[in-house]
């Protein structure tokens, strides 16, 4: 790069830094916000007096939903929900879409059609939520009456993830299959020792896919976990609380803080993992996204 | 005479070809046993449920769909042109509204991205750039739980009985007369739209930048140089040497945006509409819930409601299904590249 920029190239610099770093503060100012407001006084919370910085600190909200065993419960089943939720999702994305990718295989074209099918065609919400509920029945016959069992085993594979890992395996060289053919290594063992430490970039990526929608997942839980004994997940239990105060079921008002800090406290609470992990996992969304694209 | 040795040699021919299948299949015994568990899951939860949709043909007794008495097209009938047609909010106007929302996502939204990656690839600095673009990206893995808590309690409305001014949006908006005192933005139907346009760009443009990012970045330096040797401007550089460069990523996405005009986000909806807004905000998913008595917005309207909701839906499963195919072959004629 040499030479003098040109008036226009500096005018259009200027203008990106400005414009970007507007909009990054604008995809930030609802966190900062919700912190701020979760750590202020009611009277500034709700005469709208917080704007960036806390007015008026208390941490009786933050206290409240610490000392609230509901939500730590709904927390546990959130953790429950991720974690064997992803391990179950990898299980059968990793195997599937290594078979996905054997093109030499008899049938490969037939089952890759299977997988695809479905991303151009859904059952569609009643008969999904029909056949949930009937697996529900089947889990509680077969003994297993904690219904988070229905959310982790019958949801959330997505096509897409599977997809992914199947471009990946196709990306490792033939040479090295070869190699460890001739060394005598089974199909287990080529793809346990061969082609996943070889994918797993791609294979990180998509567990963090995996495990951000399982954190996130809310939709079916509801309409499944709806026995009286049961725990549904976190984003479920927030939803369930705006609705009752939205609704007006609930005006109880809390001792020293507005109840829109409640839930500015409940939602630090439900995105701080996610903040946590960040750092580490978006090194990979260039390479996620770019894994989507199918060359042929 | 000699026709019989020519099927025979057929015979011969066939047979062989299925005993080589047979024993490709058995040597590779071990890759198909890897794609048990996804056959098992996809037939059990994504195939199975399809046989439900013949609740749309039937008069459903809500327990057993196959026993249920065949019912014909009476259930489409009476959603297209029957009660379901005419009532105020009609299966009609929630086709309308899933159009609107897709269509304006699309005049905002698909632009948006589009814009952010030409800005971002203007910032040399790569720290500060990178700081700006985890940030962007950020909100794409808040949950929509979430995001749509945030919107309620940001948009709230002031109270006189609670004492409370509303929101801090709500505030703001009033402060500069944007909208009048005492306006409800969650609960007035004009607001829904904006609402939910604004809250998506701030939810995914960001992370849809990524791919023009890489795209933009993917363009050779010199071809600039040699724009800027010609005396280009930044404009004409952009106009020359940038569009051209992401032309084909701008139209396969732009393509498939398309294919996916009839499958708004029902849970967004969900989560952020009311009765008050059903005018502008209910889609043919949330329909689909109500009529089919599902979720929290759900007033069980008894099987009839089953029938009716599930011919709503087969009809959007249906037109969503040949949007997407048909933007899939055309993605694939222009560039060789296609999501599937």
């Amino acid at each position: 790069m040499g030479g003098r920029l040109d008036r226009s190239e500096i005018i259009f610099k200027i203008i990106s830094y400005t414009l970007l770093t507007i909009f990054a503060l604008f995809c930030l100012y609802p966190f900062i916000y919700t912190i701020s407001a979760a750590i202020s006084s009611q009277d500034a919370v709700d005469a709208g007096k917080v704007v960036i910085f806390p007015i008026g600190l208390q941490f009786d909200a933050f206290k409240y939903v610490f000392e609230d065993r509901s939500f730590w419960l709904a927390y546990t089943s959130t953790l429950f929900v991720t974690l064997w939720g992803t391990v179950w999702s990898m299980f059968i994305s990793i195997f599937g879409g290594y078979a996905l990718s054997k093109k030499r295989i008899p049938f490969n074209k037939g089952l890759n059609f299977f997988l695809v099918f479905t991303m151009w065609f859904s059952a569609g919400m009643i008969p999904t939520l029909i056949n949930y509920q009937q697996t529900r029945d089947i889990f509680q016959n077969i003994g297993i009456v904690d219904q988070k069992w229905v959310v982790v085993i019958a949801m959330g594979l997505a096509a897409y993830n599977i997809i992914l890992l199947r471009n990946a395996f196709s990306g490792v060289p033939k040479e090295i299959e070869e190699a460890a053919t001739v060394d005598g290594a089974n199909e287990f063992q080529i793809a346990t020792k061969v082609f996943i430490p070889m994918s797993k970039a791609s294979i990180a990526t998509v567990a963090l896919f995996y495990g951000i929608s399982r954190w996130n997942g809310y939709f079916w839980a509801k309409q499944i976990m709806v026995g009286e004994d049961q725990i549904p997940p976190l984003q479920v239990f927030i939803r369930n609380t705006l609705d009752k105060v939205l609704g007006g079921e609930e005006t109880h008002s809390y001792d020293g803080f507005s109840v829109s800090s409640l839930f500015y406290a409940m939602i630090v609470c439900a995105v701080v993992p996610i903040i946590i992990i960040y750092p580490f996992i978006q090194k990979y969304f260039a390479a996620g996204v770019n894994l989507g694209g199918v060359k042929e | 005479m000699e026709k019989k040795i020519d099927e025979r040699v057929v015979d011969e021919i066939e047979r062989n070809h299925w005993k080589t299948v047979g024993k490709r299949i058995l040597k590779d015994w071990r890759v198909y046993v890897m794609a048990i568990p996804l056959i098992f899951f996809f037939i059990c939860w994504r195939y199975l449920p399809m046989s439900g949709l013949l609740i749309a043909f039937k008069s459903y007794d809500g327990k057993d769909v196959i026993g249920s008495p065949w019912n014909g097209f009476a259930g489409f009938k009476e959603l297209m042109t029957g009660s379901y047609a005419t009532t105020e909010n009609s299966f009609w106007k929630a086709f309308r509204n899933t159009f609107t929302l897709s269509f304006y996502s699309m005049i905002f939204g698909f632009p948006m991205p589009i814009i952010l990656a030409l800005l971002f690839s203007e910032i040399k600095n790569e720290t500060y750039r990178s700081v700006l673009q985890v940030l962007s990206y950020l909100p794409k893995f808040v949950s929509l739980v979430v995001i749509t808590t945030l919107v309620n309690l940001m948009c709230s409305n002031g109270s006189e009985t609670m004492h409370t001014s509303g929101g801090p949006i709500t505030v703001l908006l009033e402060t500069i007369h944007m909208i009048p005192k005492g306006t409800k933005l969650m609960y007035q139907s004009e607001y829904f739209r904006p609402i939910y346009q604004i809250s998506g760009i701030w939810e995914t443009a960001g992370y849809g930048s990524i791919v023009y990012f890489a795209a933009i970045l993917s363009i050779s330096p010199t071809s600039y140089e040699a724009a800027r040797m010609d005396g280009a401007s930044k404009w004409a550089q952009i106009k020359y040497v940038t569009f051209p460069g992401i032309a084909s990523t701008l139209t396969i996405m732009l393509i498939l945006e398309i294919g996916h005009l009839l499958t708004v986000g029902y849970e967004k909806v969900m989560l952020l509409y009311s009765q008050e807004t059903y005018e502008t905000a209910d889609v043919i998913s949330t329909f689909v819930m109500r009529t089919g008595g599902v979720g929290d917005t759900g007033s069980n309207t008894g099987t009839i409601g089953k029938t009716i909701a599930s011919a709503a839906d087969l009809f959007n499963s249906l037109i969503a299904m040949l949007l997407v195919i048909g933007s899939n072959t055309i993605a694939r004629r222009v560039s060789s590249t296609s999501l599937y």
